[in-house]
């Protein structure tokens, strides 16, 4: 029993980043924008959270420092594509590119250094119920964070004005700039938020996941959290029964290395990947339901007339 | 507070057009010398040691042509399939499925010589570099599937196949347990050029005959044409009866065909046997360099072999400076960033408005720009 506690609650702490990232990245591209950089600004919350952490031997100011960064660096491609309407797909591209190698540099230093880690909260009398208890009251912060998150940007989306207009942007941003709506406003806005959310996933792999600094330690998770995005075809709770069936795949496969399984351990490690191509396949084949639910002006770049 | 805006040009502006990549060099040099500023090094020391030290042999020149042979014909495959509109950023793997296609041939048959040898590796290494970008083109247009994120997943898989093969089954028996094949025979290594002056082998040659061919297609070619209509205008496209299934397939195997041959004529030229990891990002590196290269495969000659340059850098920086050969990653994707960047002046004009300015000098301005 302890040990399948044990393991649901490692599933959590796998999902949480890929639930977090791609709920960011959903409403960046709800507005239309299409972020390939994800990984970028993923990694380079790892390593400003670590960073910051580390100096500071605060994990808080680690996990702030991780969405500061995120959001900065996401500012680097909203200054891009909605500013100078450079092709979306190239600049995400080369925000993932240089967030890999930026992030290698600056954390040559924290190479082997002993992280923070930020403690588990244990909501008193709540987190003794058997099983349960464990699950769902004595997780690290940042799960609470992630779910509160997609409650919260469901309600967003879905129940408000503002998430309307949102919407609105994504399927024709020349209809909603003919209606007076500041669709670079709003998409800025999106971008950070979405950048503020990878930084933050990549906080939480540095500063809960493994509490150290490896080069390249987002191993994929960015482009994972975007093809969730597909996958969830753009809805919030999609996105988490998604990340929670990766974060299962993920661990799934840790156990079964650790097991001792007679498979090559190198097939286990792709079986997220290729999981994602599966699951990708999977969901593009029903045409209509993609066609849909893709945002109509998601990735097409946009230059006002004014 | 100032504010961007874009005017759109009445046609592109073949000026920027030349000038970009330039003005793109030029602004990286500015942000590299902040960059090496805030290292706690003199810039124009380092940019000595970073761009002119490692250029000013003979021999050096030849280990920026082994560096920029892999970018340049990885990236005219890519600029094919960017031209057309579809996204393949999984060159990594078939890079490196084009490495182990080819290695079959030395690792399984060592005692197979001859002049056909090398000729069988390079076809094998093609062939492998090709199955593999099928699959993203297969599930493209079988299910939809986003090309993007398939080709990327498919480099991670081809990464741990290379490992396996190379820690398990294909590993050199009598290597002491490392994890790497056996050395592969003298008729299994791609020649040199010119053995007395330096390393550069023929993968070089390869990739300017490869830039020379995909520029001919490009230019003077119904194909070419082909790829242009599709990527600029699909619906125009089919009505002049061009298949986008068809592109798709044709792009992602001719990009897939190019990096396999780069992948095995890293391994049978520069590396000489096939180990965990054969390639520095050259399948992402590439994509800058077809970017900077302006999707044009003679621009790709020129970008390749500056790209190539930030890599010798990196490591002569680590070594004099002792700063992370990083460094030439965070290069490599501020040119990107600027490249990019410097392109909008090609359609547009930026103006830079002043939330203060009076509104009566901007109007006339609007109406010359109609």
């Amino acid at each position: 029993m302890d040990i399948t506690v044990n393991i649901l609650l490692t599933v959590a702490t796998a999902a949480t980043p890929l639930l977090i990232a791609a709920i960011g990245e959903l409403v960046v591209e709800r507005s239309g924008v299409l972020n390939l950089g994800v990984e970028g600004m993923m990694i380079m919350g790892a390593v400003g959270g670590f960073g910051a952490g580390y100096l500071t031997g605060s994990p808080w100011i680690g996990l702030l420092a991780a969405i500061i960064v995120g959001a900065l660096f996401s500012l680097l491609f909203a200054v891009m594509t909605l500013s100078l309407a450079t092709n979306q797909v190239a600049t995400g591209l080369s925000l993932t590119l240089l967030g890999l190698g930026l992030s290698g540099m600056i954390g040559t230093s924290f190479v082997g250094q002993p992280g923070v880690r930020l403690p588990n909260l244990y909501i008193p009398g709540l987190s003794s119920i058997p099983v349960v208890g464990k699950l769902i009251f004595g997780q690290d912060p940042v799960f609470y964070i992630s779910i509160a998150l997609t409650a919260a940007v469901m309600w967003f989306l879905f129940r408000t004005r503002t998430g309307l207009t949102l919407r609105s942007i994504g399927d024709s941003h020349s209809s909603a700039h003919a209606l007076g709506i500041k669709v670079i406003r709003y998409r800025y806005l999106a971008v950070i938020f979405g950048g503020a959310c990878a930084g933050l996933a990549g906080g939480h792999l540095s500063l809960v996941y493994t509490p150290q600094w490896v080069e390249n330690m987002s191993a994929g998770r960015g482009w994972i959290a975007l093809a969730l995005v597909v996958f969830a075809s753009w809805r919030p709770w999609r996105v988490l029964a998604g990340a929670y069936i990766f974060g299962a795949v993920w661990i799934g496969q840790l156990h079964a290395q650790a097991f001792g399984i007679p498979v090559p351990s190198q097939f286990l490690s792709s079986l997220p990947y290729l999981a994602t191509i599966v699951v990708l396949v999977l969901i593009s084949r029903n045409k209509r339901l993609t066609m849909m639910n893709t945002p109509a002006s998601l990735g097409q770049p946009f230059v006002p007339d004014r | 507070m100032m504010r961007l805006e874009l005017v759109k040009r009445p046609q592109r502006s073949a000026l920027f057009s030349v000038l970009s990549p330039f003005i793109a060099f030029v602004l990286t040099m500015i942000a590299g010398a902040v960059l090496f500023a805030l290292l706690g090094v003199n810039p124009f020391n380092a940019f000595e040691i970073y761009f002119v030290e490692p250029i000013s042999q003979i021999w050096q020149l030849h280990e920026l042509a082994i560096k920029a042979a892999p970018l340049i014909l990885i990236a005219v495959g890519l600029s094919v399939c960017y031209k057309a509109n579809i996204w393949n950023i999984g060159a990594e793997g078939q890079f490196i499925l084009g490495g182990i296609f080819g290695s079959i041939v030395p690792v399984l048959f060592p005692d197979f010589e001859g002049p056909f040898v090398l000729p069988l590796m390079l076809l094998l290494g093609m062939v492998g570099g090709a199955l593999y970008a099928a699959i993203p083109a297969l599930l493209k247009t079988r299910f939809s599937t986003n090309e993007i994120l398939t080709s990327l997943m498919l480099v991670y898989v081809a990464q741990l196949f290379l490992d396996w093969l190379v820690r398990g089954p294909w590993r050199d028996p009598q290597g002491h347990g490392f994890p790497q094949t056996i050395q592969f025979g003298d008729s299994a290594i791609l020649p040199e050029l010119m053995p007395d002056a330096g390393r550069a082998n023929w993968g070089f040659v390869f990739a300017l005959v490869a830039a020379v061919a995909i520029w001919l297609m490009m230019s003077r070619m119904l194909k070419g044409f082909e790829v242009r209509v599709l990527g600029s205008s699909p619906r125009a496209g089919r009505f002049a009866g061009f298949g986008f299934n068809r592109m798709v397939f044709f792009t992602f195997l001719l990009s897939g065909a190019l990096a396999g041959l780069a992948g095995i004529s890293e391994v049978s030229g520069a590396i000489g046997q096939l180990q965990p990891v054969i390639s520095p990002g050259y399948g992402f590196t590439a994509i800058i360099v077809a970017f900077l290269g302006r999707l044009n495969p003679l621009g790709i000659v020129a970008a390749g072999l500056v790209l190539a340059l930030t890599y010798l850098g990196g490591e002569a920086v680590q070594s004099a400076l002792g700063i992370s050969d990083k460094v030439a990653r965070v290069f490599q994707g501020m040119l990107l960033f600027f490249v990019l960047g410097c392109d909008t002046l090609i359609h547009y004009r930026i103006r830079l408005i002043g939330f203060a300015a009076p509104k009566l000098g901007a109007a006339p301005k609007l109406e010359e720009a109609r």
